[in-house]
């Protein structure tokens, strides 16, 4: 419930909208998993430009579509993610830059009209705050946990947020590059269950992600991996970033909502720093993986944080019309896409 | 390309068990393997080095460890490798490989739980005892006398994987798994039993189904049952089942009815 009545409505979810945080931890031994957002330092970033501590609960949008009204009150909120945003305001849609916070006036709305590149965006608002179910308000749907009423964000759902603060927007004037380097991962556990030529063949390939890739894992297609002998081994734990090749050689990368355990051979271990990007790529579209031993993916997970950090340290305050923007414009925008400056229709 | 690292290069022998091996599991994870197949000596084991590493844990040590998960032959170590490194936890850990003595789990508990087998509530029943060649009776009898093991929790949240079912049970999985088994259903695989908490997608062979809600946020361990616990079924009619059933939807029914206490559960008085 709002302490003061204000509320951010889901006018729309688009094609799949969640309330997600860092994820419950401890208990996967009773067969939970972690969830949470699949890009953490979306989640990271939003937050901090909204004014929200980082991991604070926030809207993780998949393919874009989602559609917000300021209920009750001014609300602000902040998008991460590349994502083609806008703002109505007075009867008509305005395109506003993603990487910044924004405060929607009573009744004011904003919608992710989709995506200039990838899947994933992440959505904070200001004050949003919800009771943890064991340890998190992440959304586990399967089980019915966490989010609103365990299930993925709907029409007219109301957010409880709060008042907008007075005080400047905040933005991340250079956001991160899409990085289409390959995947990087490590060996095994089950490395020795594949041919020589298995564990060759997923580097050298290209494999495309199929239309089956949700916050459970990604399928893809490619050159089938050969197992050595048996296709099923006694079910052992699964992490996310999983790649399990069941008998018929096509590889799974198993993301946060994946079941905990599984009795198919895994033939290596997405890095977590990596792994947003496998979540993040849109069906149809292709991967390339590298192997890394387990002590670069760990330097890899290290080097990943300090790259968020000076992301999180370059956030600043922006005054209204200042230059500050005219450059937000110009390095955000993907030409073609939506015209900054050109109003859109009203919407009908 | 080496990818399994073995602790020591001792080959299996008769004498004391061979010490686990370190399997990578990405920059975040790493697994300790005691073995290969589904074997009580091996729950043992990964039940006591876990048990090690929480008294580990709790005493102040293991900075960065995020939990552990154990299965029927391994334990899977998750850390936060821009707090620790797996080096540094592998150090900490591997004494308690060997100081680990496998040993029952004080608080494992007895239940008894509620299944009904009859044909609308087992839609692999009459398939299975013809897969078998007994009479679907037989199926239940054998089933319903059969003091099982919950090796494991994994798959879904409180899914439980136990064993061992008498070897006249012993089927594969379906060719074709199911798009959709219903919430509650008793399943069979290989030598395994075990019950899905929620509606999912599944390969085993569905013979009974089970009206005990198996995981419940609200309860102070979500999971009702935990590895080394030890289970029954006690077959129901269909309306005592539809019963059950409900008050467990109404929250009125209290799983701990379930639990079997005898003064063997209580050894120090």
């Amino acid at each position: 419930m709002s302490i003061d009545n204000v509320f951010l409505e889901i006018v729309s979810p688009g094609a799949y909208a969640s309330i997600q945080d860092a994820g419950r931890r401890g208990l996967r031994r009773q067969g939970v998993p972690w969830a949470g957002v699949l890009d953490r330092r979306l989640m990271r970033l939003a937050n901090a430009l909204a004014g929200q501590a980082e991991d604070a609960p926030v809207i993780e949008c998949v393919d874009g579509g989602l559609r917000v009204a300021a209920r009750g009150g001014a609300v602000r909120v902040a998008v991460a993610g590349h994502a083609v945003v806008e703002h109505l305001s007075g009867g008509t849609w305005r395109a506003v830059a993603s990487w910044r916070s924004l405060t929607l006036a009573p009744d004011e709305q904003l919608r992710l009209r989709g995506m200039a590149a990838g899947r994933l965006a992440v959505l904070a608002v200001e004050g949003l705050a919800l009771a943890p179910v064991l340890g998190s308000t992440a959304t586990y749907a399967r089980a019915g946990l966490g989010g609103i009423d365990g299930r993925a964000l709907s029409p007219a759902v109301l957010l409880p947020a709060r008042a907008a603060r007075a005080g400047p927007e905040h933005l991340l004037p250079e956001p991160p590059a899409r990085d289409d380097a390959p995947i990087r991962a490590v060996p095994g556990p089950q490395a020795g269950h594949f041919t020589t030529e298995a564990q060759a063949l997923l580097t050298e390939s290209v494999y495309r992600v199929t239309a089956a890739a949700d916050r459970m894992g990604v399928r893809l297609e490619g050159p089938a991996l050969a197992h050595v002998g048996a296709r099923e081994i006694t079910s052992d734990a699964t992490v996310p970033g999983s790649i399990q090749v069941p008998g018929n050689g096509q590889p799974i990368v198993l993301l946060v909502d994946a079941q905990t355990a599984g009795g198919y051979p895994k033939i290596g271990t997405v890095v977590s720093a990596d792994l947003a990007r496998v979540a993040d790529t849109r069906p149809g579209e292709s991967l390339r993986f590298a192997w890394v031993s387990a002590a670069q993916g760990e330097a890899t997970a290290r080097a990943a944080e300090t790259l968020t950090r000076a992301l999180l340290a370059r956030i600043r305050a922006v005054w209204p019309g200042g230059v500050d923007e005219d450059a937000l414009y110009r390095s955000n925008l993907v030409s073609g896409v939506v015209d900054a400056r050109q109003p859109e229709p009203p919407d009908t | 390309m080496q990818i399994d690292t073995a602790i020591d290069g001792a080959a299996q022998a008769p004498g004391p068990p061979p010490r686990p091996r370190l399997l990578d599991a990405g920059d975040a994870a790493f697994t300790i393997e005691f073995g290969d197949v589904v074997d009580p000596g091996l729950v043992a084991r990964v039940q006591a080095l876990e048990a090690a590493i929480e008294r580990s844990r709790h005493g102040g040590g293991l900075e960065g460890l995020i939990e552990t998960m154990p299965t029927f032959r391994s334990l899977t170590v998750f850390y936060d490798p821009v707090v620790t490194s797996r080096d540094t936890l592998v150090q900490a850990l591997e004494p308690l490989f060997d100081n680990a003595a496998p040993q029952a789990r004080a608080d494992a508990r007895r239940w008894e739980l509620p299944a009904c087998y009859e044909p609308a509530m087992a839609p692999d029943l009459l398939e299975t005892a013809q897969a078998l060649g007994l009479a679907p009776d037989a199926i239940v009898e054998h089933h319903s006398r059969t003091t099982f093991t919950v090796y494991m929790l994994g798959f879904m949240p409180g899914f439980p994987f136990m064993g061992d079912l008498p070897p006249a049970l012993y089927r594969p999985r379906r060719t074709e798994p199911r798009v959709r088994v219903p919430a509650g259903s008793v399943s069979i695989a290989l030598g395994l039993t075990a019950i899905y908490p929620w509606e999912s997608p599944g390969g085993w062979h569905l013979i009974a189904r089970c009206p005990v809600r198996l995981f419940d946020p609200s309860r102070p361990r979500p999971a009702l049952l935990a590895p080394g616990d030890r289970v029954r079924f006690r077959p129901v009619a269909v309306a005592e089942f539809q019963r059950l059933e409900q008050a467990a939807r109404g929250g009125e029914l209290d799983p701990g009815q379930w639990q079997i206490v005898t003064s063997a559960d209580y050894p120090h008085g």
